[in-house]
């Protein structure tokens, strides 16, 4: 083995052990999509971060370590079903995703916005409108397209499914052209 | 000043950490020392203050590691299996240069962690004398007649 390889080695090894001894408190891994590399990130308690490419994986890694542990490593273990479902997600064949979520950087009058965008069913869209009266607070319009613009979790909270009453797509995290794939997705399967 | 990501702490110094476990413990037992080195590195590292000297924090750890293993080798008492003949082509300690580990290996413990240190990790002496004891001097002098051990001993080139 030449070093380089020696060493890939020895560090997926060592996310296994530290995962053995309750030592990895965030797992990432990346996974190729139409709309580009996705970094998915997890706590033991679940996933806790999806982030486009367009976020800059670095800078999100960093944030993960500034806000939940430096315990950062790769370990692709953790994140298999997430990858799954995902890939078969992007294949047409998954209209919903069945994870262990972690909402831990997201709180309050997000976080509720995010639980209430589960009810947003494959395929279908809602106006943030509609979402702020869904969520308690019919005026809070403006809170909710910050809520879906810093969720943690895209793709699967669905906020690409959240547009403008007037039927303009709006903004997304991962851009416009990455909603409206996702919504051609959804809506051709 | 914030702690980055432990992965990026394995990919900056993993390369260096797996030369000072080889040259201190000899490549079969390098790995595990490595492994060792890093799990216990990541168990403390919450608690490293931000700014310090990572490296030379890993390569403290590494020598602990590089200890125990030393003497659990000494418990087990393995008969030793001929050493290959092959010079080395480069220069550098590689995989398969095992003239070169050999010689590193026969060097006294002193002097093997003071080449290992200074020539592999790149540690000033001051940091090897907290590592090892002594003074920077005696680390000095370890390093110097480490490496002047190895030119009588070792054929192939030395970088």
């Amino acid at each position: 083995m030449t070093p380089a390889h020696a060493l890939d080695a020895l560090t997926a090894r060592l996310a296994v052990a530290a995962d053995d001894a309750g030592l990895l408190d965030v797992a990432f891994t990346t996974v190729d999509t139409p709309v580009g590399p996705l970094l998915l990130a997890a706590t033991p308690e679940g996933l806790v971060r999806v982030a486009y490419a367009t976020e800059d994986h670095d800078a999100v890694l960093q944030s993960l370590a500034d806000r939940i542990s430096p315990r950062v490593l790769r370990a692709p273990a953790r994140l298999d079903a997430a990858v799954r479902q995902l890939e078969e997600y992007f294949a047409g064949r998954r209209t919903a995703f069945d994870l262990p979520l972690d909402f831990r950087l997201s709180a309050g009058f997000r976080r509720d916005v995010l639980s209430h965008l589960r009810e947003v069913a494959y395929g279908t869209t809602a106006s943030y409108a509609a979402l702020a009266a869904a969520a308690g607070s019919p005026r809070a319009v403006r809170a909710v397209g910050t809520a879906c613009a810093t969720n943690p979790l895209p793709v699967v909270v669905p906020c690409h499914r959240v547009v403008r009453s007037d039927g303009a797509l709006g903004n997304y995290v991962g851009g416009t052209a990455a909603k409206r794939a996702l919504l051609t997705l959804e809506a051709a399967a | 000043m914030r702690l980055e990501p432990f992965e990026a702490v394995v990919r900056r110094h993993g390369a260096t950490v797996l030369r000072v476990c080889r040259a201190v413990v000899g490549p079969d037992a390098a790995d595990d020392a490595w492994s060792e080195t890093f799990l216990a590195a990541l168990r403390a590292y919450p608690e490293l203050p931000p700014g310090s000297n990572v490296e030379a924090w890993l390569v403290r750890i590494a020598q602990r590691k590089a200890v125990d293993q030393l003497r659990a080798a000494a418990r087990r008492a393995v008969p030793v299996a001929d050493l290959p003949e092959t010079p080395s082509r480069t220069g550098l300690p590689g995989e398969d240069d095992g003239e070169l580990w050999a010689a590193l290996a026969a060097l006294p413990d002193k002097q093997r962690a003071a080449v290992a240190y200074h020539h592999l990790a790149g540690l000033p002496y001051a940091e090897i004398a907290a590592l090892v004891g002594g003074t920077p001097e005696a680390a000095r002098r370890a390093a110097a007649d480490g490496v002047a051990a190895l030119r009588r001993r070792y054929r192939g080139e030395l970088s």
